[in-house]
């Protein structure tokens, strides 16, 4: 039998039905000139640095640059152009489609009021210069990139995993990785703690939470069938009294065969 | 040396090291002042801190993976996961991003209800940071009576929506229900009483001496500080910079209601506490303005659009198109245009914004998670240095951190 063909290179979900017919409407993208203060600010980038595209889109003017000129390009629209804020700056994963990373930084202008993104595109191994001597907050976002997508980074000050462990295997957030996490993932405690030769004494996790397996008698009691602590689970029929031998001091055995249920209080 | 063996790693132990003068501090990740799972590590020169390492990633769930697998719909309720204190305002947040994303536009009712929803949830992180914040500086009086405030607003959250924690109480177009009856009533009953439980709360706290010794001059961020590590919210108006998203780009119908916007201009943590009292108050006088325009309003709660939005119940209960039409949105989700927004609202702790990339598939091609807690946790390791050791918990408690929202 041949195995179904499944795109590695996205193993994100995918929809199960698509309408051969069906053409997905574009957000428009209007003219940067519709815009007073993008126009003028655009206008001052452009004397300086080489623009690859612009427009606004839902308000907010989205350009895309080199990405050699990332550094330069910031730092002139904080100190000339007073976009003060970096609110957010992350990649978007295109690495199957043409081997890029699409690289963004979010800015906001309190003093204009208007927000604005700077794109560009990377190759998979290729370097980006860090921002993060003129925005700090790029400091986090751009760990957390490089944590997520493998975004190499150079001039950050202090380069490390932010949000997984140090020795994680691969890039989270990469279309390529699986959302319930590779081999490596899913064995990742057992082969620090105990080494892999353990995974099979171990055995893989229960992902499931609500599974109960009867003849577990580690984890799971049998009611009316309790045994000891990991014995053989059996289906004989358990009866106890829960009553110490020889009865408790003041409490009289209790026998759950003389207990009388009443139709009436006495 | 300690001995390094597989389940002690030498970086796992570096607590109470001594390297010539310096101490190094391992603080958290289990450390009731460290609001969550932060791990903080310190160099400590005495009782100063000369470096500070926030260490973060203990509850990282992958929600931008998980949102990337699932149907716009689907992905909500988890946005409840990031701000747990106000779990209301990142479903807005996430609503609005998908309605600007596809360019709807929400009933009037709907929109009071959500600035309802919205401002009783900023009313609850504040009464909640409060009492946290005051319990780790020490003093215990302040978090029962916060903590019983804070009880009637989840009464009127979980009469509106059934939950008190993880509300789901907006939906993309719109909400889910109508107030229920007496809603209002309850609702005027509460802020009409607040105010004089902030007083009582400020009439323990303004001139207390030893809460003042704590928070005055403690934590001071200065606007250059504030602008480049992309503080926002509280954290950003106590060092002086009137920037409320709610005020400058207005949403609902946030233009139409009167409120001010706090400042402080003292930079330090006492500052930041006046801020949040002062912002209580605003938030009581939103409220106030509500009541009446949510009379005035017309029945509708949800937005209009079958291509995205399914039918009102009765329509899908009576009518075959409407069920075809939600079927197919509970089975394969609506379809964005193609396009990417960012929408930024004001949570109570900072600016939460949703990066969407859509490729017109019923599942999001890039979500980004933009929260304010991340940001400022960032920004502790240059606004704990020089601050004294007992001061660290005092700034973390002020700085107003929820680690759903960091490590998402």
């Amino acid at each position: 039998m041949m195995r179904v063909y499944s795109d590695k290179k996205n193993v994100q979900k995918k929809a199960y039905y698509n309408d051969r017919y069906f053409v997905a409407p574009e957000i428009p993208k209007e003219a940067v000139e519709s815009d007073e203060v993008f126009a003028k600010d655009l206008a001052m980038m452009q004397k300086k640095f080489s623009i690859q595209e612009a427009y606004i889109q839902r308000g907010q003017l989205v350009i895309y640059i080199e990405p050699k000129e990332n550094v330069a390009l910031l730092r002139y629209l904080k100190e000339e152009l007073s976009y003060n804020f970096l609110s957010e700056h992350s990649a978007i994963d295109w690495l199957a489609k043409s081997g890029e990373f699409e690289i963004f930084y979010q800015l906001l202008s309190t003093s204009k009021r208007k927000r604005l993104r700077v794109k560009c595109f990377i190759q998979e191994k290729e370097t980006l210069q860090s921002v993060s001597s003129i925005y700090k907050s790029a400091d986090w976002a751009e760990r957390e990139m490089y944590d997520m997508f493998g975004v190499i980074i150079s001039g950050h000050p202090y380069m490390k995993r932010l949000l997984m462990p140090d020795d994680w295997y691969d890039h989270p957030l990469r279309k390529t990785y699986p959302l319930q996490g590779d081999e490596v993932a899913q064995w990742y405690e057992i082969d620090k703690i105990f080494g892999k030769e353990y995974r099979e004494v171990i055995g893989p996790e229960e992902r499931d939470s609500a599974r109960v397996d009867v003849n577990d008698t580690y984890r799971f009691a049998h009611l009316h069938h309790e045994v000891p602590f990991g014995a053989e689970p059996s289906s004989e029929k358990t009866h106890t009294d829960y009553q110490e031998e020889g009865g408790v001091f003041i409490v009289k055995k209790l026998k759950k065969e003389d207990a009388k249920i009443v139709k009436e209080r006495p | 040396m300690q001995k390094v063996n597989r389940l002690k790693p030498f970086f796992e132990n570096i607590a109470f090291e001594r390297e010539d003068n310096h101490m190094i501090l391992n603080f958290g990740p289990q450390h009731p002042s460290s609001h969550g799972q932060l791990r903080l590590i310190l160099e400590l020169d005495g009782e100063k801190v000369s470096k500070a390492t926030p260490d973060i990633g203990y509850l990282h769930r992958g929600m931008e993976k998980m949102a990337e697998n699932m149907i716009y719909n689907e992905f909500l309720p988890t946005t409840d996961r990031m701000d747990y204190i106000a779990a209301s305002s990142n479903n807005y947040g996430f609503a609005l991003a998908v309605e600007k994303l596809i360019g709807l536009e929400v009933p009037r009712r709907a929109k009071v209800i959500r600035m309802l929803l919205l401002e009783l949830n900023r009313i609850t992180s504040h009464l909640f940071w409060l009492a946290t914040h005051a319990l780790d500086v020490g003093a215990m009086t302040i978090f029962l009576y916060t903590f019983r405030e804070r009880e009637y607003a989840l009464d009127l959250i979980e009469d509106y929506c059934g939950a008190r924690l993880t509300h789901s109480s907006v939906r993309i177009g719109g909400v889910p229900l109508d107030l229920p009856k007496g809603w209002l009533e309850n609702l005027n009953r509460y802020i009409n009483r607040l105010p004089h439980d902030i007083a009582d709360y400020e009439a323990l706290l303004d001139e207390n001496r030893i809460w003042k010794m704590r928070l005055e001059g403690v934590g001071v961020v200065t606007p250059e500080q504030a602008q480049s590590w992309g503080c926002s919210g509280p954290m950003l108006r106590g060092s002086g910079i009137a920037w409320d998203i709610r005020k400058e780009e207005p949403y609902e119908l946030y233009d139409e209601v009167e409120f001010d916007v706090p400042v402080s201009t003292t930079c330090d943590s006492y500052g930041r506490y006046k801020l949040h009292m002062e912002e209580m108050k605003q938030s009581i006088r939103i409220l106030k303005q509500l009541i009446p325009m949510y009379e005035e309003t017309s029945p509708e709660i949800m937005a209009h659009a079958p291509q995205y939005i399914s039918a009102p119940k009765e329509q899908i209960m009576t009518q075959n198109y409407a069920l075809m039409q939600h079927f197919v949105l509970v089975t394969q989700g609506m379809r964005p245009p193609v396009g990417e927004v960012y929408v930024a609202t004001e949570s109570p702790k900072g600016e939460l914004g949703f990066y969407i990339n859509s490729q017109g598939d019923p599942y999001p091609y890039r979500l980004k998670l933009r929260t304010p807690s991340f940001f400022h946790t960032a920004f502790l390791q240059e606004l704990l240095v020089g601050e004294y050791l007992a001061d660290v918990v005092a700034i973390i408690g002020n700085a107003n951190i929820v680690f759903g929202e960091i490590d998402r």
